[in-house]
């Protein structure tokens, strides 16, 4: 530490930045989605709760999910999952210029998932993951389509992957039936034309606890220490219902309305609607609060993918494009929403 | 401005009404929200927040849990009004 009475160095001044802002427009060029061989009904998860088919198909609208394998992880859905869309995208690996996991279910808290599934894809690209539960797909998007406006990078990948089927309590009759596993991902690219609109987002960290994973790590270290194994804890992922569907509800609707005016259209100009599949009770009311259109497709992947938190919208995206329920440069608005609480919504041209 | 627990009733009624479809006239003060009107916990969130606009009050999501009758929603709507 200098003593306060020295002068302050002046600078060379020889030197002048080169700013390679590209001042450019983005656009989604590809998408892909990854879902697990394994289908899991409701009537493998009803008796640990003491429930029934008909009870979960009411509360939450989920028939079936997809389970990953025991020893198929995170990165290798990400993996099938990107190679899907970079083809779509027709982008090649070397192309990559930055890396985005959306993920809350890679079980190492370090090493993040991306650089991994990056090296796998055969690029070298930097690389970090997201913690933005839900809505860490939206956050990606707006990252990377900023990145691609800015000039940091010309080709962005987007993951959204989650492995929910090992942070569920099989038996919290609240949560046991809502999540699934899977991956979905886009490319994001510079465009001549605007291609994703202003992100509306943010976060309400007073509502922490509304959807929140049970333990702290160091609570399940201080369990391990005690000899009692019933004891043990995981740190399963719990939420309060009524709290996060109020917020979801009556909180989002706005935001999502938001996102439409931001981005310079009106509701009819829409050409799909891809909210964050959480239930489909969230999604039938926001549909209502928002006054959708009714002839505006709306995503009810939920049905069959349950609650896939990172990966569910685009899973759905992929899913509506290739069955041709929505078209190719249409307009999509997306939502997503979830622990934080934090969300984020925009309109993008579909690829 | 406050109004008599027969206009509450009436009001929130309609709400029941409005999100499940019952008969305006079996949403009876002894009524339970679960138990006799087969309400489960997100539709009656949906009938709280319509409540609180249509009463102009505020209904936290930690009583909602507390509001097991019609009576007890009515009596607490009409003391937030007050």
């Amino acid at each position: 530490m200098t003593s306060p009475s020295a002068t302050a160095p002046t600078p060379k001044g020889t030197g002048t930045l080169v700013d390679t802002g590209a001042a450019r427009h983005s656009r989604m060029l590809g998408v892909g989605a990854y879902r697990p061989a394994r289908v899991v009904m409701n009537s493998e998860i009803v008796d640990k709760i003491d429930s029934s088919d008909e009870w979960i198909r009411e509360r939450s609208g989920i028939i079936s999910r997809h389970y990953a394998a025991d020893d198929e992880s995170v990165i290798d859905m990400a993996e099938a999952a990107s190679r899907q869309a970079l083809e779509h995208a027709g982008v090649t690996p070397e192309q990559i210029g930055f890396v985005l996991v959306a993920t809350v279910t890679h079980p190492y808290q370090t090493p993040a998932a991306a650089p991994e599934l990056a090296s796998r894809l055969g690029s070298t690209a930097p690389a970090l993951d997201i913690s933005a539960a839900c809505a860490g797909y939206c956050y990606g998007v707006a990252m990377a389509s900023d990145m691609v406006k800015g000039g940091s990078a010309d080709y962005v990948l987007v993951v959204g992957v989650e492995k929910l089927s090992d942070f569920t309590d099989p038996y919290d009759r609240g949560s046991a039936f809502i999540f699934g596993d899977g991956a979905g991902a886009c490319v994001i690219g510079p465009s001549d034309t605007p291609g994703i609109g202003p992100t509306v987002w943010g976060s309400d960290g007073t509502q922490r606890d509304a959807i929140t994973q049970k333990q702290a790590w160091t609570d399940v270290r201080e369990s391990w220490q005690s000899a009692q194994a019933d004891k043990n804890v995981w740190p399963a992922i719990g939420m309060a219902g009524q709290t996060v569907f109020r917020w979801a509800v009556w909180g989002m609707a706005p935001v999502a309305q938001q996102a439409i005016d931001k981005a310079g259209i009106k509701a009819d100009d829409l050409d799909a609607f891809i909210p964050h599949q959480a239930n489909i009770r969230i999604i039938d009311a926001m549909v209502k609060q928002l006054k959708l259109p009714a002839d505006i497709p709306v995503a009810r992947d939920i049905v069959t993918t349950a609650n896939t938190s990172a990966a569910s919208i685009p899973i759905a995206t992929t899913r509506m494009l290739a069955e041709k329920e929505i078209p190719s440069g249409g307009l999509a608005l997306q939502i997503g929403f979830g622990a934080g609480l934090v969300y984020a919504a925009q309109v993008v041209v579909l690829p | 401005m406050a109004q008599s627990e027969q206009e509450i009733l009436e009001g929130l009624a309609e709400i029941v009404n409005e999100e499940t479809g019952l008969d305006t006239a079996s949403v009876e003060m002894d009524k339970s929200f679960t138990e006799d009107l087969d309400i489960d916990s997100l539709s009656m969130m949906t009938i709280v927040v319509n409540a609180e606009e249509k009463f102009g009050v505020r209904i936290p999501d930690s009583e909602v849990k507390n509001l097991k009758t019609v009576r007890d929603a009515v009596t607490f709507i009409a003391g937030a009004q007050s």
